[in-house]
């Protein structure tokens, strides 16, 4: 089974944030991370060729500190790293990162492509299964179960609102891995070595044959205009005493202000 | 300028998605005298036709047993032929399980800009605005589109007040062609046994976290919950801790909330939980830690013991309520 897997490198969750005026964020400082939600794509993968054997390609559109993000994913595993960098990505919007993606997906020919179902830092939910349209193969989104049916099928279960629905899917296939798929492993000193000589390459632009108009800022039918820190609440009241007392201004609130009463 | 709006009328096992009445408010706006189109797909759904089209709009009804469940498949090659059809300025969808498993691979089809998690919609010149959360709710992001291009967007639910009904509705029974191929087929739905509220639709909802000690407690915040009329949600740590299920989860790995109410009971309102309640309308804490990070965000704090505050606070509510 040839397993392709997505990951994004994106500021920890604990990081502070700045706005750095106009429309972008600064993040020079800030720790990056693998996209939580990508962990368990990439131990999805790991645990299915265990099983049936084949081949993991991790794909990562980033920066600078891409390498490392993926070196992890080399070290729990995955045979080959493809990290995607060209300035003339900037500016994509997300319908251009699946273009890229797609783009560098395309001649390793997968069998089942794995992603997170969210980017803790864009919040799209989208480019998995974009990619699957453009490589016009099935998708689920947000699975929380994930089993083989012989060679050519999956089921799936995913989360929607008060419970799961049940997917039986043709491969080749793009999965969406939510929370509670499995519990990512860490990587052993073993896999830590074996990492380094394991291929990392870089392709740009005109390494993956993308069309000028592909990606890029140009391309992007949608710009971000304005980047601004949440608005701050109001110091609120917080009260002290006995219970009973504090009930009794805590249901006057819900009545006159929160007007659920 | 006025222009045609398509809606996705979100509905499963033939009841609409609250959210909907919504989403066909939001496009009333859009349209600006222009056409609202709605777009509402199953099978056994006639009822829900008619009570789309008591809202003024035109319902494009595809009803087609291919359609019964909600297959990727099918539902985008039906709302792709609508859209080609009726070549709507912009295409609406809730931000929900299924509205974000449809509305990318549209997009993606239509070649269309795309905006997701819309927490505002609005014109801008030929074009659309739209905010969205970012960064786990640490920044807010203004997003525009270029030109003229169609827009495929998914919409946070409470994003927009209801449509009132009107007249001038009207249902049109489309012919569906059934999809050359479904390669993922829905097989099963499996619910979780319970009366209670849809957590991202919900007005009030009612949280849990580990100050509950145990599951054998989590219904002292399953009582208040039903006492408002709310849904249940939690933090992760007891999610982790396996008391509730995943979907209960808020935060930034888990739902994002924006209710009228949210109570948080036991929490201590770690940045990752705060993610998913911030933007809530009132937030009440009840802690016993003063210095519980959670009191920060609350607009009315209580600093005490839950096990205490929770049945004096049920009861007080079930009185106030029996007695409106
Ligand atoms: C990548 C990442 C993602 C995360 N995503 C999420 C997420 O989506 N959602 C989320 O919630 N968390 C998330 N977390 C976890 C988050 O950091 C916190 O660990 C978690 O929210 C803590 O849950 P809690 O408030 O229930 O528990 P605790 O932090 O243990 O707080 C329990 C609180 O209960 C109070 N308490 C104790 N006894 C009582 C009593 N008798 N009466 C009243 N109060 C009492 C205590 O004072 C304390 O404040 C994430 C963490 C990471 C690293
Ligand atoms: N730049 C990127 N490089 C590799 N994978 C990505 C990138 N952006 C998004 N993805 C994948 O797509 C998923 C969903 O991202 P998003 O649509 O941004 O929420 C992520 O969890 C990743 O698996």
């Amino acid at each position: 089974m040839k397993i392709a897997v997505l990951i994004k490198q994106v500021p920890s969750s604990e990081a502070r944030i700045r706005v750095a005026g106009g429309a972008s964020v600064e993040l020079a400082d800030v720790e990056l991370i693998v996209n939580p939600y990508d962990e368990y794509a990439m131990e999805a993968a790991l645990q299915i060729k265990e099983k049936v054997g084949g081949e993991i390609a991790v794909f990562c559109m980033g920066g600078e500190k891409a390498e490392e993000a993926l070196r992890t994913c080399l070290a729990l595993g995955a045979d080959r790293a493809v990290i995607l960098r060209d300035p003339a990505f900037a500016g994509s919007d997300v319908s251009g990162i699946a273009r890229i993606l797609t783009a560098a997906l395309r001649p390793f020919s997968p069998d089942l492509v794995l992603c997170g179902k969210l980017s803790i830092d864009s919040e799209n939910s989208a480019v998995g299964i974009m990619v699957a349209e453009l490589l016009d193969m099935a998708h689920a989104s947000v699975v929380t179960q994930l089993e083989l049916e012989g060679e050519s099928k999956v089921r799936v279960k995913r989360e929607i609102e008060g419970g799961l629905e049940e997917l039986e899917i043709e491969l080749p296939a793009v999965l969406t891995a939510n929370k509670g798929l499995n519990e990512p492993r860490y990587a052993s000193l073993k896999g830590i070595m074996m990492a380094k000589k394991k291929p990392m390459e870089v392709l740009d632009s005109s390494a993956l044959s993308l069309a000028a108009d592909a990606a890029g800022s140009g391309a992007s039918k949608v710009e971000i205009t304005a980047m601004e820190p949440p608005a701050e609440r109001s110091a609120g009241r917080v009260l002290q005493g006995e219970p009973a007392e504090m009930v009794g201004q805590l249901l006057q609130y819900l009545k006159d202000e929160a007007k659920v009463l | 300028m006025s222009r045609t709006i398509l809606i996705f009328a979100e509905q499963r096992a033939a009841t609409l998605k609250r959210s909907v009445f919504e989403l066909i408010g939001l496009a009333q706006d859009l349209a600006a005298g222009g056409r609202v189109e709605v777009a509402l797909l199953g099978q056994g759904t006639g009822a829900l036709a008619e009570e789309l089209a008591r809202y003024g709009v035109q319902v494009h009804h595809c009803e087609d047993a291919s359609l019964a469940q909600p297959h990727s498949d099918a539902y985008v090659a039906q709302l792709h032929a609508l859209a080609s059809e009726l070549s709507p300025g912009a295409v609406l969808f809730t931000a929900s399980a299924m509205g974000r498993d449809l509305a990318p691979r549209l997009a993606a089809r239509l070649d269309a800009a795309f905006l997701a998690e819309c927490l505002s919609l609005a014109g801008a010149g030929d074009g659309f605005e739209a905010r969205k959360s970012m960064y786990g709710g640490k920044v807010f992001a203004t997003l525009k589109t270029k030109g003229n291009a169609s827009l495929v967007a998914t919409i946070k639910p409470g994003a927009h007040a209801a449509a009132s009904p009107a007249a001038g509705g009207a249902v049109r029974a489309v012919a569906v062609q059934p999809p050359a191929k479904v390669r993922a087929k829905v097989v099963a739905v499996h619910r979780e046994e319970t009366d209670t509220v849809d957590l991202q639709e919900a007005d009030i909802v009612v949280s849990g976290g580990r100050g509950l000690k145990g599951p054998e407690h989590f219904h002292l915040v399953e009582e208040l919950a039903k006492a408002l009329g709310g849904a249940v949600g939690a933090s992760r740590a007891i999610v982790d801790a396996g008391w509730v299920p995943h979907h209960y989860q808020v935060g930034q790995t888990g739902v994002t909330v924006s209710p009228k109410l949210y109570v948080a009971i036991g929490i201590s309102g770690a940045i990752q939980h705060l993610a998913g309640m911030r933007s809530s309308g009132c937030i009440v804490a009840i802690n016993k830690d003063a210095e519980a990070p959670i009191f920060k965000s609350a607009d009315l704090g209580l600093v005490g013991d839950a096990f205490e505050i929770l049945p004096l606070l049920t009861e007080g509510v079930r009185k106030a309520r029996e007695g409106a």
